[in-house]
């Protein structure tokens, strides 16, 4: 039989805070971190907001060796994986590390890096590129170096699937330990690409909002007036491990993991299939896994991206899984205060799931004054709303035409 | 700013180390805790700063602060 995996550690640096509990605050009053881009000068450019990580300091976290060393995508994995290991009381004496991996999600990887080496080269030459170029671009580095932090030995590598990276990760991190490959995996999604390449291939595709003299307004998923998603970055980790191995060690518990999805529309490159199907064949999935019917499920947290298409194909989507329930569902949409965190989103948002399903309370949706009318779902648009949930479901899609959709459920022995 | 304060700005920023720790007998690997990717990434960084080749069999000689700055004053003369 195979093992029930659960969930014994959460953290995470976003938008709206350096920690968990900081973002969490933050998102329960509703506040938004999207800002003035300020990563580089983005006088000349179309779109110039973003949703940053602030006063964030690596040295905080580990030693300035180390740090040069990274990207800042790996510099944000690494400071949440030394969070993740505080808040989950991990430690070489309470667990086996050779029996814990680390399967992150990162879309892009060291986008920063590549540009500013590439500029180097044209500039002076293939015989300047350091040999640390490729240790800090790739993007399986970030599952690299949180082992190398934690010494966990067990299955280590990276998720790419776009925006569903991290909730690719989760869903296959949670299949490892079913397999019997790992008892506990760290795992999860970070991104950090606000550069000049990504602000401008994101906003040729117009997928940006250029609301640039409204920044914190920006982001409005499911909204009438949205146009296009904030780009975001930060990290969301989850430490999730069998039944057995939390009882042994007297973890606390604060969900299970009990479906994955995953699906593909087989349609565009980036618009999302507009019959929602591909959506809708990720969540069905889920909860068939889960055996779990649809009216037992009580939250979504909704990728709502604030673009045109994501929007309303989610909405349906949901509408087609959940039927007539789905007007009961509380929704929310985190991206309308964090801005789209890419590769980290459904680590991120999947940290706040739980949160959601452990306190009983939902943030609200922020920005949603006169909802699209092809999206007259309950995405919680009021502000943060108290319920005791059950299951909560968490939805991410990607470029490619890629779903992936996983549910937690409140523990229970 | 004299070839040894060059070079010792050098290894403190590569090496990320503090510069009381740095003294002209100091070996990169042993007492400096670099590796091998620190190595070229250090002779790199003289060779750009001091507008200097080093070959890489001349590189793997220099296991010291004090060889690396009599190397680049000797060469640095030669040139001159």
């Amino acid at each position: 039989m195979m093992p029930r995996v659960v969930v014994t550690g959460l953290s995470a640096l976003t938008p709206v805070g350096n920690d968990l509990e900081s973002s969490w605050n933050s998102l329960l009053a509703g506040k938004s971190g999207v800002d003035r881009l300020t990563r580089f000068d983005c006088s000349m450019y179309s779109v110039r907001i973003a949703a940053e990580v602030k006063d964030f300091d690596p040295v905080r976290f580990m030693n300035p060796k180390e740090a040069k060393r990274m990207d800042r995508f790996c510099h944000l994995a690494v400071a949440a994986a030394g969070m993740l290991e505080q808040d989950a009381h991990m430690s070489p004496e309470s667990m086996d590390m050779d029996q814990c991996g680390v399967l992150l999600g990162c879309g892009l990887g060291g986008l920063e890096t590549i540009e500013e080496f590439h500029s180097k080269l044209l500039k002076s030459g293939p015989k300047r590129i350091s040999p640390f170029y490729i240790p800090l671009l790739i993007a399986n580095m970030a599952a690299g170096q949180v082992s190398i932090s934690t010494g966990a030995k067990g299955p280590n590598l990276v998720t790419t699937s776009a925006c569903a990276s991290g909730l690719h990760a989760i869903g296959y991190a949670f299949s490892d330990i079913r397999l019997g490959r790992a008892r506990a995996m760290i795992t999860g999604g970070v991104e950090s690409t606000i550069t000049p390449m990504a602000v401008s291939g994101f906003g040729a595709m117009k997928a940006l909002s250029t609301r640039n003299d409204d920044p914190q307004q920006a982001s409005r998923p499911f909204d009438r007036d949205r146009d296009g998603f904030v780009i975001g970055e930060g990290c969301g980790l989850l430490l999730l491990e069998t039944l057995d191995s939390a009882k042994e060690r007297g973890a606390t518990i604060y969900a299970e993991v009990v479906g994955f999805g995953a699906s593909a529309d087989a349609y565009h490159i980036t618009a999302p299939d507009d019959s929602g199907e591909g959506m809708a064949m990720a969540m069905r999935q889920t909860l068939r896994e889960a055996g779990v019917n649809p009216e037992q499920v009580d939250h979504i947290n909704a990728h709502g991206t604030s673009t045109y298409l994501n929007d309303i194909t989610e909405t349906k989507a949901i509408k087609e899984v959940f039927g007539r329930h789905a007007y009961d569902l509380l929704l929310t949409a985190n991206k309308s205060m964090i801005g789209h965190t890419l590769g980290a989103a459904g680590g991120i948002e999947s940290v706040f799931s739980i949160k959601s399903l452990y306190h009983g309370q939902v943030p609200g949706t922020i920005n949603l004054e006169n909802p699209d009318p092809e999206c007259d779902l309950n995405y919680c648009s009021r502000g943060s709303v108290n319920r005791n949930i059950n299951y909560a479901l968490c939805n991410s899609f990607g470029f490619g035409g890629t779903n992936g959709c996983i549910l937690f459920k409140k523990f229970e022995e | 700013m004299s070839v040894e304060e060059k070079v010792r700005e050098i290894v403190v920023d590569k090496l990320g180390i503090s510069s009381d720790e740095l003294k002209p007998e100091s070996k990169f690997v042993e007492d400096l805790g670099a590796d091998s990717l620190d190595l070229t990434e250090l002779i790199m960084a003289m060779e750009e700063e001091f507008d200097i080749e080093i070959d890489d069999e001349k590189a793997q000689e220099l296991l010291t602060v004090q060889a690396a700055i009599d190397y680049i004053k000797a060469n640095q003369q030669a040139a001159g």
